[in-house]
């Protein structure tokens, strides 16, 4: 063989090996988490047995007793209405903010901006301290209402960072031309630029769904009753009884909670990634 | 003309008047979001660096002021130095990993291949799914008796069941997994960045370095690498200020142990402040992440501002 052609096969092999190195790191983990969640007990727990796939039939048993037997459901209801609540008050603040930044307080405005992403960098682990006084002097201590109070700390700087990118790229003759038809600035923002930025709206749903069902520090800092847990952190907590660990069900609690997650990044990636480099890449 | 204006009810028409000025309109649209973040955000934060000059404990609600005695206490403590030393490992181990990994994995990603689509997806996912859920697997994975790292190293013949390593039981390899799980977490997103980055290089610049000679690696270094900076910058800032300020994968994982050796300021802060009740303690012990977010923040702004001109 002429030596370009090795050469070419050399570097197509260890290419493809690149593929499959990062392929493997990816994934693994979530096979692992598949495979454990329906793998009976005594396939789970025999080291003689080759890990990677089913020795004996696989079963359901681990999601029946997720569902019967532990909170599951409830944490997914307690997610849920989390995510609408936060969702709900990101949408009424932000939405206003990010317009007004964008269009209305000039360059005063993007110093704002800019100021109001900064607290999205304030981390969790530094104001939990304070915050859970706040929440006792609330009466909110050990229930689900205290991370609909606090999760709009970050949620609320991130949209609205995301959505005054989104106005920023909106052409302002359309507004103008509504306030010269006798729109008040007012009517024109609810007339017409809400109504046109719907893809930003919904991408700001999304995101802040996905970011309260990723959030676990406050929520192990603000909440110990099972049934007022969220569902992140009700799988990764709750499902342990003293030092026994129920790998079965924890995996496919983990699997559940995961899937619309990874499915909401993958459809709104690109956003994500413009969002927090503020459209340094266009 | 006179007529139709005198119709219009006179409040209406103030009320308008006060919608239509762009300053006032303006203000008012942004105010509720400043004022939750002000609130939430901004008195908190002051009342953490209160809490950690105070004698404040969840039994003793005080607010006398004690100075900087926490201070001295918690930095005359070796544990606490220990946790530091921890957190800068922690930080910088992941994030050099994550950027290694991410660099590779998108020249991987930029070349076409057949399902390139369905590997991308993929590759995402350890930074989008909840880290709490992907930290629970990976501890199963390095479970001290059923790990399948271990399974797979005595049935390639690397090692014996007897010397298999117990993961998160020895203090230098527990260290290495959190480090391996939070670079694992972050170099998807390290991926990405880097491809939005490389995409946005225009080809013609490419082109014209390679008719003047230059190679894949010269390219990549003196091309590519200078032009791809500025939001590798960003995609660096996130992931310090995440990793540095970090607690989940360590509480997760290994509860800050074996004997603290993975101990982070994150969990520190949680340990002192939350669980022992000690609030001012723990605020000393959590406003040490503030120097490195400083200095996080300023060269962020320092980036923006070099944009816009």
């Amino acid at each position: 063989m002429p030596r370009e052609k090795v050469a070419a096969v050399l570097q197509e092999t260890s290419f493809y090996g690149a593929v499959a190195f990062f392929f493997v790191l990816a994934a693994f983990p979530f096979y692992w988490m598949l495979i454990t969640s329906f793998k009976e007990n005594s396939d789970l727990y025999n080291v003689t047995n080759i890990p990677f796939w089913f020795n004996d039939p696989p079963t359901l048993e681990h999601f029946r007793y997720l569902f019967e037997k532990t909170l599951f459901t409830t944490w997914l209801l307690n997610s849920l209405i989390i995510g609408l609540c936060v969702t709900a008050i990101t949408l009424v603040t932000a939405l206003p903010a990010a317009y007004s930044l964008a269009r209305m307080t000039g360059r005063n405005g993007e110093a704002l901006g800019i100021g109001i992403f900064l607290t999205y960098l304030v981390p969790p682990t530094l104001l939990f301290l304070p915050l859970s006084r706040v929440i006792a002097e609330l009466g909110l201590q050990n229930s689900m209402w205290s991370l609909v109070l606090v999760y709009p700390t970050f949620t609320i700087p991130f949209c609205t960072w995301l959505l005054m990118g989104f106005f920023k790229a909106m052409p302002p003759e359309i507004e103008e031309a509504a306030i010269v038809d006798g729109c008040s600035l007012f009517g024109a923002f609810i007339k017409m630029a809400i109504p046109l930025s719907v893809p930003g709206i919904l991408t700001v749903v999304i995101f802040t769904f996905t970011l309260t069902l990723q959030e676990f520090v406050y929520a192990l800092t603000f909440v110990s009753a099972s049934d007022q847990k969220p569902i992140t952190l009700g799988v990764a907590t709750d499902l342990i009884r003293g030092d026994v660990f129920y790998w079965g069900e924890i995996m496919a609690g983990a699997l559940i909670a995961s899937i619309p997650v990874a499915i909401a990044y993958n459809l709104f990636l690109d956003r994500f990634i413009s969002g927090i480099t503020g459209g340094a890449v266009k | 003309m006179v007529a139709i204006a005198e119709s219009v009810p006179k409040p209406h028409t103030r009320f308008r008047f006060i919608l239509d000025r762009r300053d006032v309109l303006g203000s008012l649209l942004v105010a509720p979001a400043i004022l939750y973040v002000l609130l939430l955000v901004g008195v908190p934060f002051l009342m953490a660096v209160y809490y950690s000059v105070s004698a404040y404990t969840i039994y003793d609600p005080s607010w006398s002021f004690v100075g900087l005695a926490n201070f001295e206490q918690i930095i005359a403590d070796p544990v606490f130095r220990q946790t530091l030393y921890n957190t800068f490992i922690f930080t910088f181990g992941s994030q050099i990993l994550g950027l290694i990994l991410g660099k590779f994995g998108a020249l991987v990603l930029l070349r076409p291949f057949p399902g390139r689509k369905l590997v991308r997806a993929l590759i995402i996912l350890p930074w989008a799914v909840p880290i709490a859920l992907a930290t629970v697997a990976w501890q199963w994975m390095f479970d001290s008796l059923y790990s399948v790292i271990n399974w797979t190293l005595i049935a390639l013949g690397i090692i014996t069941r007897s010397e298999a390593p117990n993961w998160l039981g020895n203090q230098d390899l527990a260290m290495l997994s959190v480090i391996i799980v939070n670079a694992w977490r972050f170099f998807p997103f390290a991926i990405v960045i880097f491809l939005a980055g490389i995409t946005s290089i225009p080809q013609d610049v490419l082109d014209a370095a390679t008719v003047d000679g230059a190679g894949f690696w010269r390219r990549n270094y003196q091309i590519i690498l200078p032009m791809i900076l500025p939001i590798t910058a960003i995609g660096l800032i996130f992931g310090i200020v995440f990793t540095f300020t970090d607690l989940s994968i360590v509480f997760l994982m290994t509860m800050g142990g074996p004997v603290g050796a993975t101990s982070v300021l994150g969990f520190a802060g949680f340990q002192t402040g939350i669980v022992s009740g000690d609030v001012s303690h723990g605020a000393a012990i959590s406003l040490f992440m503030l120097p490195v977010l400083l200095v996080v923040v300023v060269g962020m702004l320092r980036f923006i501002r070099r944009r816009e001109i």
